[in-house]
């Protein structure tokens, strides 16, 4: 079937992975599949596959990110890509090279895969547009746009607590507006069936047309995570306290900050995931952050999984042009 | 399609594993699908004790490159320590010898094993690779266009159906 989305073959194949918007629920599913299979291997004496072996990934990050950047190079490194950093904030950017010149002479040193942050929304669509037919994009997060491996890693996580999506509440809290690991995670939850997500944070900081996207928006922390089975907290940035959007972090905390006293609210078997890196006291309280409930440190540990699932999938559709 | 007594071909496959292998402490590594049914057939034979290790060789394949990653990859899944251990790799269909390697790739990733034996239920020849089996259930002569498919019903009984690839 033929396909206006420029992140599938014409055979229906993931070819590059840009956003989870669009992404049908069997490409999805398959990611998540695929990812269990990667789980073990990290607790063998040998802890990569040979599967991507003799094919280069560069990791090109015009945004810093060291978290990601690790995850996705111990992602291509346990499936035996040669791995390339660019750091291009230091590199030719500052040089004045285009961000198409740059991506032309990678692919003259036989790149395979890029992997890509950037700053600007978009940014990674217009690699992919650009790109031979043989090379695959990954969108490592672009602007306020979409972190897709972030949205697969958190459903993944989702999927290993709470085993079905089709009973959960999923609460989302935050700086939505800002975020592309909401907009990810709200695409991903609505696609894989979870009949009730819900954006909450400030009037300030949740943009238009969430109800469009089929989320529930909630002002008040209270009526947010009420009964939830998910909290995911966003990382607030500190930038936007200097705007006019906040007041100040300690009221934030106060109003949006996750406690135990609100935590109590949430079901008792609720789950509490946050994307890293956490602001200890201005969204989440430590305890709650080290407690029971908080899936945190676990959800770095999927995180590789999956991108190793999105990387070979990609890989996978190479011969299918 | 042509149906072949999977039954009897296994316990021809049993038998001889039984006068090989007697006394050893074997280990049994199956791959999917057909080779982990056997494989935890041979286990109840030969009463080993460790659970049956599983391994879907999707990861090690080296058709990557024309054919990608087939849809549903299982979990690989060995649960004793494969270092020093004398495994039975147990399979279906034995033809090219590439799943053979493949998965002996595969267990060398988990450790270093003393020996590996190789059990399967037909033969059917067309190797590319120096491989040949220790134990065989039977030996089959088979145009390339056939295929060969074992599957395992509802009470556990084995099915071996030979039908012309690419024909549904």
């Amino acid at each position: 079937m033929p396909s206006s989305n420029p992140q599938l073959n014409s055979n229906g194949e993931l070819h590059h992975l840009l956003s989870i918007d669009g992404l049908p629920r069997v490409v999805i599913e398959r990611i998540l599949t695929t990812a269990d299979s990667f789980i073990n291997i990290a607790e063998r004496e040998v802890k990569s596959v040979p599967l991507l072996r003799g094919k280069s990934v560069f990791n090109l990050f015009f945004e810093n990110s060291t978290r990601t950047r690790t995850t996705f190079e111990i992602a291509a490194r346990r499936l035996s890509a040669d791995v390339f950093n660019l750091d291009i904030v230091r590199s030719s950017a500052a040089k004045g090279e285009s961000l198409l010149d740059t991506i032309d002479n990678l692919t003259a040193m036989q790149a395979d895969i890029f992997v890509v942050r950037h700053a600007a929304s978009g940014a990674p669509y217009l690699i992919a547009r650009h790109v031979a037919p043989h090379v695959h994009v990954i969108n490592a997060g672009d602007g306020r746009h979409a972190h897709p491996t972030q949205g697969l890693l958190d459903v993944y996580t989702i999927r290993h607590f709470k085993k079905e999506f089709s009973n959960l509440t999923v609460a989302i809290v935050g700086d939505i507006l800002h975020s592309r690991v909401a907009r990810s995670d709200i695409h991903a939850l609505t696609t894989l069936g979870v009949p009730e997500v819900r954006a909450v944070g400030p009037l300030t900081l949740l943009p238009a047309g969430l109800e469009e996207m089929g989320v529930r928006v909630c002002t008040r922390l209270d009526d947010g995570i009420r009964d939830a089975d998910v909290i995911i907290m966003l990382r607030l940035q500190s930038e936007r306290m200097r705007g006019a959007l906040l007041p100040s972090a300690a009221e934030y905390f106060a109003n949006y900050g996750l406690t135990q006293e609100k935590l109590a609210l949430a079901k008792p078997d609720a789950i509490v995931m946050h994307p890293g890196p956490m602001n200890r006291g201005v969204e989440i309280d430590s305890s709650v952050a080290d407690g029971d409930h908080s899936v945190i440190l676990p959800q770095v540990t999927f995180g590789i999984a999956v991108r190793m699932a999105a990387l070979s999938i990609v890989a996978s559709s190479s011969r299918m042009q | 399609m042509l149906e072949l007594d999977a039954e009897a071909i296994y316990r021809h496959l049993a038998q001889r594993a039984r006068e090989q292998f007697v006394g050893e402490p074997l280990k049994l590594v199956g791959v999917h699908t057909g080779g982990v049914w056997l494989a935890e057939r041979l286990r109840q034979t030969l009463q080993i004790a460790d659970p049956v290790g599983i391994l879907d060789v999707s990861f090690y394949r080296d058709d990557f490159d024309r054919s990608g990653l087939k849809a549903a990859v299982r979990p690989s899944q060995i649960a004793f320590d494969v270092a020093d251990a004398h495994i039975l790799l147990v399979d279906d269909v034995l033809n090219t010898g590439r799943t053979v390697r493949a998965a002996m790739n595969e267990i060398f990733d988990y450790g270093r094993p003393a020996k590996i034996d190789l059990a399967v239920l037909i033969d059917r020849g067309g190797r590319e690779l120096p491989v040949a089996a220790s134990i065989v259930g039977a030996t089959l002569e088979l145009p390339a266009d056939v295929g060969v498919v074992l599957t395992r019903d509802d009470d556990g009984r084995l099915h071996l159906t030979m039908e012309k690839r690419g024909a549904e």
